[in-house]
């Protein structure tokens, strides 16, 4: 008649250990970590699945993969020093481990893009989820049409990935595009919210598939433009930011309306979103 | 057999029985007319009239607190998946609260499943107990069809003249039937009491709002902008007592909880309610339900739309307890009444 402990197989909330192999300041409040598995299993994702990272007795955060799954023997996040959980895994060093669990949810649409012009939209720490999408269609670009890649930012300081930024710009088989909101005079790109470089993007519309993601408010200005451009409400896809507890469909934080961005997302197409309440 | 009869100065005898066996849970009285579900000993501790208790059944199924992981930190990173577990038996479940059950038993079985969760399920035993009467005005159980049995128990009690009558629902039940020998054949006079019951409770109950179970979602669809939600916005003061006595409200919180010397702790599920204004927040401070009004017709709409979507059933079983508990006096069934009324 008393309380038993009973353990538990397979249980979603069981971490995998996570070494960080390599951690790299991008920003004042960006870091990039790369994280190994044990005995170099590869995380085996999707781009634009996430991760729920933990430090025991602290607790758990979602956050994006942000790299390709090309790269097999180890994964990198991007950080932003944000809340509580955030700040203590701001605070680690090489060598320290993390708890790891997932890769959770639907990630961007890469078989559909496939064979297709593709363009992607990008605004502030967006670019680290839409990373690892562009890392994989480089690391896969004979598949894919004419990649066009937009980018905005607060300003030039907060721009994540800045060195990878510039062999990005040098290629030929990819046209990146940059502005921010604002900048120091001597800036010599271009200043002035993303929506503005839309218009100038010379594309075919039926051929072309847009991935965007940013923070919420970014969406509807974009979307706006890309209806503009006459591209199909089924060929934009969106990444939500909603904030997944348990990453398991069940928790209910990421709830809008009847799905849950952890589990039915957190990519949809807008063709869907366009129907859900307090979506976008 | 799938029924038997059990007469009614043998109740105590029964329910000595289930104690000697486990700990043995029912209603039992607080002031000021509510209830609870708590360990009881012997007959005369149980309400057999009650109106639903302050917390659902709920709360063993999914308690306020429950252990995921442990963890120790002084043996790099190792930790245990776990659940705690007590044999217990629940006694007197209103049919509002089987379907609250059978509900969390969806939500939970659903992929990906949690085993977490669903290894409660062996281990608590469930004996139903029909409401012959309304308990009290802010009922909805027919409405939403949860006023007569439809399974979720191992037996299942409906009180007669002079016995009880006994549905018997799984082996379990059945094995509890032979080993207390304390249990009769039906009776014909027996099932006609039954039957006239129920009938006599078909038109007894009959739904509190002028709606069909099949046409609510639909109200909910079409009444998506109406002003019913600002005004429920207006009263709301976002205490969250409405999701924590809901029986199929199930949102949670993840949250560790380390020993005093920080080597050792727990992973924890703990309850959580859409209505805390932080709930739907993401880490820039971007909340996606900010106003009061966004998070209460939430709460509506997933009892009557969103999870009916998901799940095909709605997840509110009309046991009124929202209602009762609301400190701003916010009423489900009067806030149907009013979203038909504007709809027209």
């Amino acid at each position: 008649m008393a309380v038993e402990t009973v353990r538990i197989n397979n249980s979603g909330y069981r971490v995998k250990h996570g070494l960080l192999r390599r951690i790299t300041p991008l920003t004042e409040h960006e870091k990039l970590f790369e994280i190994m598995l044990p005995e170099g299993e590869s995380l085996d994702h999707d781009p634009g699945q996430f991760v729920q990272v933990s430090l025991f007795g602290v607790g758990e955060a979602p956050i994006s993969i942000c790299s390709s799954p090309t790269k097999r023997e180890a994964f990198e996040i991007c950080v932003r020093q944000s809340g509580r959980v955030t700040t203590a895994i701001h605070k680690l060093h090489e060598g320290d481990i993390v708890g790891i669990r997932g890769p959770f949810g639907i990630g961007f649409p890469v078989l559909p893009l496939e064979g297709n012009d593709v363009l992607l939209v990008a605004g502030g720490l967006g670019i680290a989820p839409l990373r690892s999408l562009i890392n994989y269609i480089i690391d896969n670009r004979r598949d894919f049409g004419k990649v066009d890649i937009l980018l905005g930012c607060r300003d030039p300081e907060s721009m994540l990935f800045s060195s990878e930024i510039g062999h990005w710009q040098k290629r030929i088989d990819l046209n990146f595009c940059c502005s921010v909101d604002h900048a120091a005079p001597e800036w010599a790109g271009n200043v002035g919210v993303i929506t503005s470089l839309i218009p100038g993007v010379n594309l075919h519309p039926l051929k072309t598939f847009v991935v965007v993601c940013g923070p919420p408010v970014m969406y509807r200005f974009v979307i706006e433009e890309l209806l503009k451009k006459g591209i199909p409400e089924r060929q934009i896809f969106l990444s939500l930011e909603r904030h997944m507890k348990c990453g398991l469909g069940k928790c209910g934080h990421c709830q809008i309306d009847n799905i849950y961005c952890c589990q039915d997302g957190p990519v949809f197409s807008y063709q869907k979103l366009k129907n859900i309440k307090g979506a976008i | 057999m799938h029924q038997a009869l059990l007469s009614k100065r043998r109740l105590a005898d029964f329910v000595s029985y289930l104690v000697s066996g486990h700990k043995l849970v029912a209603p039992v009285p607080l002031q000021d007319g509510h209830f609870k579900f708590d360990e009881v000993h012997s007959l005369d501790e149980i309400s057999l009239k009650y109106i639903p208790t302050i917390l659902p059944p709920k709360k063993y199924f999914m308690p306020q607190r429950s252990s995921l992981l442990r963890y120790d930190l002084s043996k790099i990173h190792e930790m245990e998946e776990i659940v705690e577990l007590e044999q217990l038996v629940l006694f007197g479940v209103h049919t509002c609260d089987l379907a609250g059950i059978h509900c969390l038993n969806i939500v939970f079985s659903d992929h990906p499943k949690d085993p977490h969760y669903l290894a409660r399920n062996n281990f608590i035993t469930i004996i139903g107990l029909e409401c012959n009467d309304y308990c009290d005005s802010s009922a909805g159980c027919a409405m939403l069809h949860t006023h007569l049995p439809k399974g979720g128990y191992d037996l299942f009690l409906t009180e007669l003249s002079d016995s009880y009558y006994i549905h018997i629902n799984t082996q379990k039940g059945e094995d509890m039937v032979d080993e207390s020998s304390l249990f009769d054949d039906v009776t014909r006079a027996a099932e006609g009491e039954l039957n006239l019951l129920r009938s006599r409770k078909r038109e007894l109950f009959t739904s509190e709002v002028p709606i069909r179970y099949q046409d609510i979602p639909r109200l909910f669809e079409e009444t998506f902008d109406s002003d019913v939600w600002s005004q429920l916005g207006e009263k709301c003061l976002s205490c969250g007592n409405c999701t924590a006595v809901c029986p199929t409200c199930f949102c949670f919180d993840i949250v560790d909880e380390p020993e005093l010397d920080l080597s050792k702790g727990e992973r924890l599920r703990v309850w959580d309610s859409c209505q805390n204004e932080a709930f739907a927040t993401v880490a820039g401070g971007e909340n996606f339900r900010r106003k009061r009004m966004d998070r209460q017709r939430h709460r509506f709409h997933r009892k009557f739309k969103y999870l009916m979507d998901r799940y095909g059933r709605l997840f509110c079983t009309g046991c009124g307890r929202c209602s009762r508990s609301c400190m701003a006096g916010i009423n489900l069934k009067r806030t149907i009444s009013a979203l038909i009324e504007e709809r027209g």
